[in-house]
C-alpha cells in the first residue's frame, strides 16, 4: 500500500469456494475489481452472488480461497477484520435499527462511539458530513418512519460515514424507484471517477450495468464464467454469460378472450394502514375472467394495504368484495372455495413460513386434504415430499432438497418455490404483487410467461407493480392508484406511458 | 387551630400520600423491566425476584439493625435471579417467558421457605424523609412523610431515560433489542448484552421487593406482594418502554392501589374490596385499550418474544 494516490481500494478473489453441507454455492471464483471502478457482478438468482460477497467481508468463512486487498493478501474471519481493511457492504436487506434515529444509526455504528455522547456536537459534526455528501437524510427521524429510499441512502451514507472505501452492494436498487436509483447510481459513480470509492454491485437490471458500470465479473452456478468492460460488450453478450445456451422462455402469445364475465369485484373499499390512518378509500374495481388489470402507483400509495386486504391480512373498514357475484371474505375457506391464489411483494414475509422446509411451504395450500391429510387431520409427510418433488422440478427451483428450511433459499427461489404452490392448481382469481422483484431476467421472462398462461386460460388477473413496463407488457387494461384512491383506468391500447405516468404523479 | 376532620379533602391527600407509597415497588420493578425488554428479553421471573427481595432484605435488617444493608442485599439478590435468567436464557432453545414463569415460582417458593422464620420478629423500618415541618395539620404532616426510595426510583427513571439517548451503553441496549442481527454484525454479543440487561434489572426489582417489607406494608409475610411483579409488565408496555413513562405510570397504578384505603380512611367501608381491586381492573384496561389487532405497537423493542 506504498504508492498509492488514490483513497479507494481494489480487491482480488483468488479460487473462491464455499460449501454448504452437500451444496457447492461457490466454486473457484477469482474476480478482480480496480480500485476507482464501479463493477457490476451478474448471475442468475442463486448463482452465488451474495455468497460471493459474504465470504468477502467475513460473513461466511470460505471453504477455500483467497482475499487480496490493494495487493496484500489479507485474512478476513469476520466483519470486523473487513472494517478494518475498509471493507463495506449493503446488504439485501435493511441492517439499520429501526427504533434508533438515523443520528443514532450512525454514530453508533462507528467503532471509536464515545460512551456519552455530546448530542450537540456530533449532530454538528454529522450536519458537516452530510454537506460533504452527494444526498441528505433527515437525521432526528427514527428510521422506522423513513421511506425506503431514504433508508437505502442512509445505508450507503452510513459506509461512507465510516470511511469505507470499498463498497458492496447487493441489489441496492431493488426497493428503489427508477429515479432514486438514478439519483444514487449517479452520485456514487461520481465518487468512484474520483477515485474516492470502489463500487462493486450485484444487480439484475442490464440498464443499470450498461449506464454506470465501468466493467462486468459473471458467474454461473457457482463458477465464475468471465468479466469484461461494460464498453466491449452488448447486452446480449453478458446475458449468454449468466445463462449459457439456456432457451429463454417464450413470451407467450395473448388468446383473446371472448368472455365479458366480471370475475373478481371490489365495490367501495376502505382500510386503515398501521398507525390507523386511511390508506385506501372507495377502491372500486372489476377483473374479467381472461383479463390482467395492473395496478400502477408510486410505493406507498395504497397499493401494499390493497394486496394485504385481498389475501386477509388487513381488514377492511368498510366495502365488499364479489366473486363470480358472491361475496367473499378473504379466509382459507373462502380462497379456497374461489380458487383465489396471491403472490405477495416480500414473498419470505408475506407467503412462507420461513424456518420451516420447502416442502412443508409448498403443502401449505394442500396440507389439509389428501394426499397429503387423511380424513383431514392425519399429515402423511411423504406424499408432501413427492409433491413438492415435482414441484421443485417442474418450477426448476433450485433448492439443497425439500426439507432445506425455505430461508435458506436465494431471494428468486423463494419467489419460484411460492410460485410453484399458487399456481400449480386450477386459478380463478390470481392476485400478484411485484412478482419480479429481485428476479434475474431469465426468470422474469419466465414468471412473466406464466401469468399470461394464467390469464390466457381463463384466471382474472390482478396485477399490482411499481415497475411501469411491467404494467405495460402484461395488463389488459390499467388503474393507477395514487393517495389510496383509484385515479385513472384505461384499456392498455388507449393509453401511454406518459399519461400513465402524470397519472401516478397526482394529476388527474 | 388544628383541624382533624378534613372529611372528603382527605381523599385526595391519601390518595396523594398513598400513590407515592404504592408506587414505588411499581416503579423498580417496571424500571427493571423496562431495561430487560429493551434489551430484547421479558423477564415475567421478577414476581419472584420481588418476593425474594423482600424476604433477604428484611432477614439481613433484622439480623444486622440497617435497613439500608438490607436492600443492598435484596438487590444483590435479585441480580442473581436476573442473572440466571439471562444465563438460562442463552441456551438454545429456551424460552425466556417460560423460564421466567419458572424463576417467579422458584423465587417465591424459596422466599416462603427461607423466610419462615422472619415472619413474628421485628426488624428496624427504612426511615421517611420529613417534608411535613412546616404544616400543623396532621393528616398533611403524616402525608407529606416521604419515603426516600421513591426519590432514588425518580432518579434513577431520569438517569436510564439519559443513558438510553445519550450513552454508548444505552444505545446498545437499544440496538440488541431491536435488532439483534445488526448488533452482531457490529461486533457485540447480543447475549452479553441482554445477560447485564437482566442482572440490572433484577437488582432494580429486589430493591423493590425491599421496599415492601422495609417501608410499606412494613413486615415480612407471605402474602406481602399482590402481583406487582406481573403487573408491572403490563405498566412497561402502556409506558411503552420509556423509563420517564414507566414513573408516570407506577404513580397512576398507585393511585389506583390507594383508592381503597384512602376512602377507608374517612370511614367509607363499602366497595372497600372492589376499590383494592383497582390496580387490577386498570391493568385489564390498559391491556384492552392499548392492544389492537389493527395497530401494531408503537414503540415496542422489535426483538421482544411477547411481541414479534
Ligand atoms: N446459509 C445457507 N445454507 C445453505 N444454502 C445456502 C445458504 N445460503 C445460500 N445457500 C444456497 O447457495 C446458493 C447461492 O445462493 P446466493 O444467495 O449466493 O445466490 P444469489 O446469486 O445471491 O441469488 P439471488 O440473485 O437470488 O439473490 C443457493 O442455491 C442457496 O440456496
Ligand atoms: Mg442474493
Amino acid at each position: 500500500m506504498t504508492d498509492k494516490t488514490m483513497p479507494a481500494v481494489g480487491l482480488e478473489t483468488v479460487g473462491m469456494t464455499k460449501i454448504f453441507g452437500s451444496l457447492v454455492a461457490l466454486e473457484d471464483a477469482s474476480i478482480r475489481v480496480a480500485p476507482g471502478t464501479m463493477h457490476a457482478l451478474l448471475g442468475e438468482n442463486g448463482a452465488g452472488k451474495s455468497t460471493l460477497v459474504k465470504c468477502i467481508m467475513g460473513f461466511y468463512q470460505p471453504t477455500r480461497g483467497k482475499i487480496i486487498v490493494d495487493g496484500v493478501e489479507e485474512i478476513v474471519r469476520n466483519p470486523r477484520d473487513a472494517m478494518k481493511l475498509k471493507l463495506g457492504m449493503v446488504y439485501q436487506h435493511f441492517t439499520l435499527v429501526p427504533s434508533l434515529t438515523a443520528a443514532e444509526n450512525l454514530v453508533i455504528s462507528r467503532p471509536d462511539c464515545p460512551s456519552i455522547v455530546n448530542w450537540t456536537a456530533e449532530l454538528a459534526n454529522l450536519e458537516a458530513f452530510l454537506d460533504r455528501m452527494p444526498f441528505k437524510v433527515p437525521l432526528r427521524t427514527p428510521v422506522s418512519s423513513l421511506s425506503a429510499g431514504e433508508k437505502q441512502k442512509l445505508e450507503i451514507l452510513k459506509q461512507l460515514y465510516l470511511d469505507r472505501r470499498f463498497l458492496i452492494l447487493d441489489e441496492p436498487t431493488s426497493v428503489l424507484t427508477p429515479g432514486e436509483a438514478d439519483e444514487i447510481l449517479g452520485l456514487l459513480r461520481d465518487m468512484t471517477r474520483a477515485g474516492e470509492l470502489t463500487i462493486l454491485m450485484i444487480t439484475h437490471k442490464f440498464r443499470e450495468v450498461n449506464a454506470y458500470c465501468d466493467e462486468v465479473s459473471v458467474l454461473r452456478r457457482g463458477k465464475y464464467v468471465g468479466s469484461g468492460k461494460v464498453s466491449d460488450l452488448t447486452t446480449d453478450e453478458m446475458a449468454h454469460m449468466m445463462i449459457g445456451d439456456t432457451k429463454l422462455r417464450e413470451r407467450s402469445a395473448r388468446v383473446e378472450q371472448g368472455a365479458d364475465r366480471t370475475v373478481l369485484e371490489l365495490s367501495a373499499l376502505f382500510a386503515s394502514d398501521d398507525e390507523g390512518l386511511p390508506a385506501i378509500a372507495s377502491v372500486d374495481l372489476k377483473v374479467k375472467a381472461g383479463e390482467i388489470v395492473g395496478i400502477a402507483g408510486v410505493s406507498g400509495n395504497g397499493q401494499s394495504e390493497l394486496v394485504e386486504v385481498l389475501s386477509g391480512q388487513r381488514d377492511l373498514d368498510d366495502g365488499r368484495i364479489f366473486i363470480n357475484g358472491q361475496p367473499f371474505e378473504p379466509t382459507r375457506q373462502h380462497m379456497d372455495k374461489f380458487k383465489v391464489f396471491g403472490l405477495p411483494e416480500e414473498p419470505l414475509k408475506n407467503a412462507t413460513a420461513p424456518r420451516l422446509s420447502v416442502a412443508e411451504n409448498m403443502a401449505m395450500r394442500s396440507f389439509d386434504k389428501p394426499p397429503i391429510s387423511q380424513n383431514g387431520w392425519w399429515l402423511s409427510p411423504r406424499p408432501m415430499k413427492a409433491k413438492a418433488r415435482e414441484l421443485i422440478a417442474q418450477y426448476r427451483v433450485k433448492t439443497p432438497g425439500p426439507d432445506t428450511p425455505i430461508q435458506n433459499l436465494s431471494g428468486g427461489n423463494v419467489q419460484r418455490a411460492v410460485l410453484a404452490r399458487e399456481l400449480s392448481g386450477d386459478v380463478e382469481v390470481l392476485i400478484v404483487a411485484n412478482p419480479c422483484f429481485g428476479l434475474d431476467f431469465a426468470s422474469v421472462a419466465d414468471i412473466r410467461a406464466q401469468i399470461i398462461e394464467q390469464r390466457n386460460s381463463g384466471a382474472a388477473v390482478l396485477l399490482v407493480s411499481e415497475d411501469l413496463d411491467e404494467i405495460l407488457e402484461l395488463s389488459d387494461r390499467v388503474a393507477v392508484m395514487s393517495e389510496g384512491h383509484i385515479t385513472y383506468v384505461s384499456p392498455i391500447g388507449e393509453t401511454d406511458r406518459n399519461t400513465i405516468g402524470h397519472a401516478m404523479a397526482g394529476g388527474h | 387551630m388544628a383541624v382533624t376532620e378534613l372529611g372528603w379533602t382527605g381523599v385526595p391527600l391519601a390518595m396523594f400520600a398513598g400513590a407515592i407509597r404504592v408506587s414505588t415497588p411499581f416503579l423498580f420493578v417496571s424500571l427493571g423491566e423496562c431495561l430487560t425488554e429493551k434489551s430484547g428479553r421479558v423477564n415475567l421471573g421478577l414476581e419472584g425476584t420481588l418476593v425474594f427481595g423482600a424476604m433477604s432484605a428484611y432477614a439481613i435488617a433484622y439480623l444486622t439493625g440497617s435497613p439500608w444493608l438490607g436492600v443492598l442485599v435484596a438487590g444483590i439478590a435479585g441480580s442473581c435471579f436476573g442473572a440466571i435468567h439471562g444465563f438460562i436464557s442463552k441456551l438454545p432453545k429456551v424460552n425466556d417467558v417460560a423460564l421466567g414463569i419458572a424463576l417467579m415460582m422458584f423465587g417465591t417458593g424459596s422466599a416462603f421457605f427461607l423466610g419462615k422464620s422472619f415472619i413474628q420478629p421485628q426488624a428496624p423500618h427504612l426511615p421517611s424523609i420529613d417534608f411535613g415541618f412546616w404544616t400543623s395539620i396532621p393528616q398533611l404532616k403524616v402525608a407529606l412523610q416521604i419515603n426516600p426510595l421513591f426519590f432514588v426510583g425518580l432518579a434513577i427513571a431520569i438517569a436510564m431515560s439519559w443513558m438510553f439517548r445519550t450513552t454508548r451503553i444505552g444505545l446498545i441496549v437499544r440496538m440488541t433489542g431491536d435488532s439483534s442481527a445488526t448488533a452482531l454484525a457490529m461486533g457485540y454479543s447480543v447475549d452479553r448484552v441482554r445477560l447485564l440487561a437482566t442482572t440490572v434489572g433484577g437488582f432494580l426489582a429486589g430493591v423493590g421487593g425491599s421496599f415492601l417489607s422495609l417501608y410499606y406494608p412494613g413486615a415480612w409475610n407471605e402474602g406481602l406482594s399482590s402481583g406487582q411483579g406481573l403487573m408491572a409488565v403490563a405498566l412497561v408496555i402502556f409506558a411503552r418502554w420509556s423509563p420517564m413513562m414507566c414513573f408516570w405510570a407506577a404513580l397512576l397504578f398507585g393511585a389506583a392501589g390507594a383508592i381503597g384505603p384512602a376512602l377507608q380512611s374517612i370511614g367509607i367501608s363499602q366497595g372497600y374490596h372492589f376499590f383494592n381491586a383497582a390496580p387490577y381492573i386498570l391493568t385489564l384496561v390498559i391491556m384492552i385499550v392499548s392492544i389492537s389487532p389493527k395497530r401494531s405497537l408503537r414503540g415496542a423493542p422489535g426483538e421482544l418474544s411477547i411481541t414479534r
